[in-house]
């Protein structure tokens, strides 16, 4: 085992109120450090708002501004364009969303200021789902999945919202995971450096969502990367696709064995959904490789 | 002085947008809807030509725009918005947002009704359903006075620290030409000062805002708006005296118009004024002591001044170009309650007169005020035509 060190520079703080285990905490960690403490945050309602603090509290060193559940980024455009207005551009401005302020609610505003490319760095925390109000479905939701509005598990896939915002032409969309912290690393600063509008779609298995131990938030979201259900991947201005965990290593089986979520699957089931991420991965190699030529 | 300024033919809309220029705004998030959209592309046609230089953003909604402008506000600059009918109503979650959060933005809504049916009328309902959200509301009745009161809604705005809604009625003031003194530059500076306001959301403080508060918190900061948003009067009388000193024109939160020795007074606010006024003069003429109440600022609602103007009349005539399924008319009701306790009170007539738009001449106001000038008003307001 390797110890990784990354930079801290003490943006995020100890005490805050996220679920014991929860990955959600140690990913807020990696990005506000990686950003810096330069950085003004829009939080809308989701469990990152909770881990943020509440009144008089506050987890995060950085100013922070509660906003609506549809207006993350609308919210972070007027943060931008005040600083450039009021002479200072180079101030990163940070959205800490959910999936059902990102793939929902949130959906309209986030296409509009992708649209315009507002210089925003936008972080959607995707434990698919609305977890934070006890785990109903949300457009993120994968295909089978038992929420609290799908208990039959849910009938249609995940929205693929990294195509959707690629098709936008965004200088830049990527995955990260956790459990992969080097990589992630790397993407935010990588990010962070672009002007323009950036989204980041980070993995959060929700331990009591999902059904997962406490101690297994990374070993799970590792799972999602080594199985290809969740592709580590970034795509630059809407074509140069690269893979950053090329290796298909695991079976999805492993994956959602893992969760209680899935344990109605029969076997059928579970090679339906192993088939449906073949073919994804399929695809996504096949436009890897376009982009490379 | 009145004399350091030029004289143009502007509509409603066009003269909002000089009076935003002059303001001189950092951010602007502006959403097109009828009959506001002149608003906006004489703002565009500003900005293109480099004579405002704010930051304009063209969002999806009307929803994003208002979220745009509270954070922009809270960032330390000076936003205007615009907007009518179905897009306040969408913006309804972020006008209590703003309130809350206490951002002193300018909106101007152009009065129109709202569907369902559709229909693009002058029509005062969209606005006086948002009277609960914490905004300031000031209904103006020319496009001169809409472009005087945007300037001071600034002022305003950034005294107490609260949001300030200019509303104008669709068409008979966003779209009617009329010639209109506009102010010089140094004029507004002088009344305006730049903003001032500092960045809350400013990486060297860490301040966070919006966060979740426990009941005894929450209690607390909503008594702090309605403080805040009641120093709205003393806001706009120190507004309306300094715009006079520096213009000659003289607003009120409250206008009375050939009121002395009235037995019967009508009760307006926005573009009906105007024609009322005619109304009274014709009826003064004929002998009838008839004469008008002009209620300019709606929230905080004038009751001092309201019941200081009508408390020795002995018939009050509202008429309410909106309409409150269930209530009645929004003014009538309002009014009723400002005078309630007075001991010898007038009687209050609430007619809804002009709802959708329909149109609504002097002579019907003259005939209007006769044929209730005597009678018992009803508890309800009553539909005319």
């Amino acid at each position: 085992m390797r110890y990784i060190e990354y930079k801290d520079e003490g943006v995020f703080k100890s005490g805050h109120f996220a679920c014991a285990g929860c990955i959600e905490s140690l990913s807020i960690r990696i990005i506000v450090n990686a950003v810096g403490p330069d950085t003004v945050a829009v939080v809308p309602p989701s469990c990152g708002a909770i881990i943020c603090g509440g009144y008089p509290n506050s987890s995060l060193s950085i100013p922070t501004f509660h906003t609506t559940l549809e207006a993350a980024a609308a919210s972070a455009s007027g943060v931008k364009r005040s600083l450039v207005a009021r002479g200072k551009p180079d101030t990163t401005v940070l959205c800490l969303a959910g999936d059902g302020g990102t793939y929902d609610i949130g959906f309209q505003a986030l296409s509009s200021a992708v649209e315009r490319n507002e210089d925003i760095l936008y972080v959607c925390f995707d434990n698919e789902g609305y977890m934070n109000t006890g785990g109903q479905k949300s457009s993120s939701t994968p295909l089978q999945a038992v929420t609290g509005s799908t208990p039959a598990g849910k009938l249609t896939p995940k929205k693929n919202i990294v195509e959707i915002l690629a098709a936008h032409n965004i200088p830049y969309v990527a995955t990260c995971s956790a459990a992969h912290s080097e990589d992630f690393v790397r993407k935010v600063e990588k990010a962070k450096n672009i002007r323009g509008t950036k989204v980041l779609i980070v993995l959060i298995p929700c331990l009591a969502g999902w059904g997962v131990a406490d101690n297994a938030g990374i070993k799970v979201t590792r799972l999602a990367v080594d199985s290809g259900v969740f592709p580590l991947y970034e795509i630059e201005d809407g074509v140069k696709y690269t893979l950053n965990h090329t290796k298909k290593a695991a079976p999805v089986n492993d994956y959602l064995g893992a969760q209680k979520r899935y344990r109605h699957l029969s076997e059928q089931d579970v090679a339906a959904i192993q088939n449906g991420v073949d073919a994804e991965w399929a695809r996504l190699a096949k436009r890897v490789q376009a982009s490379a030529e | 002085m009145a004399g350091d300024s030029t004289p143009m033919l502007l509509s409603g809309n066009h003269a909002v947008a000089w009076g935003v220029k002059l303001a001189r705004p950092h951010v602007i998030p502006v959403y097109p809807i009828t009959p506001q959209t002149p608003i906006l592309e004489k703002i565009t046609e500003f900005h293109s030509a480099g004579e405002i230089t704010a930051e304009v953003i063209a969002p999806e909604s009307e929803h994003s725009a208002m979220s745009a402008c509270i954070t922009a506000s809270l960032t330390g600059s000076r936003v205007f918005t615009a907007t009518s009918s179905q897009g306040l109503l969408l913006m309804h979650e972020l006008l209590h947002y703003a309130a809350g959060a206490r951002a002193p933005i300018v909106m101007c809504n152009v009065n129109r009704t709202v569907a369902s049916p559709w229909a693009f009328w002058p029509d005062q309902t969209d606005s006086l359903s948002q009277r609960d959200t914490g905004w300031v509301q000031i209904y103006t009745e020319s496009p001169q006075e809409s472009m005087d009161t945007v300037i001071q809604a600034f002022r305003v705005a950034e005294e107490i620290g609260m949001p300030v809604m200019v509303n104008h009625d669709a068409f008979y003031v966003s779209h009617a030409m009329e010639p209109v003194e506009v102010p010089s530059e140094a004029c507004v500076n002088d009344f305006l000062p730049e903003y001032s306001i500092p960045n809350m959301l400013d990486p060297d403080s860490g301040q966070s805002f919006g966060a979740p508060v426990d009941q005894q918190t929450y209690n607390r900061v909503r008594r702090e708006m309605g403080e805040a948003l009641n120093n709205a009067f003393a806001a706009c009388d120190s507004a309306h005296a300094a715009w006079h000193d520096l213009t000659g024109r003289d607003y009120g939160v409250t206008e009375a118009y050939r009121t002395e020795g009235a037995e019967s007074v009508l009760v307006t606010m926005g573009s009906m004024t105007g024609t009322a006024r005619e109304a009274v003069d014709a009826l003064r003429e004929q002998g009838h002591a008839v004469g008008l109440l002009k209620v300019r600022l709606f929230r905080p609602f004038p009751n001092k001044q309201v019941a200081e103007a009508l408390k020795d009349v002995a018939n009050v005539i509202v008429l309410d170009r909106n309409y409150s399924p269930g209530l009645g008319g929004i003014l009538h009701q309002e009014l009723k309650a400002a005078l309630y306790g007075l001991s010898n009170g007038p009687r209050v007539h609430g007619l809804l007169a002009g709802v959708g738009g329909v149109n609504v001449t002097p002579e019907k106001i003259q005939e209007l005020a006769l044929r209730y000038a005597d009678s018992e008003p009803a508890v309800a307001s009553i539909w005319v035509e």
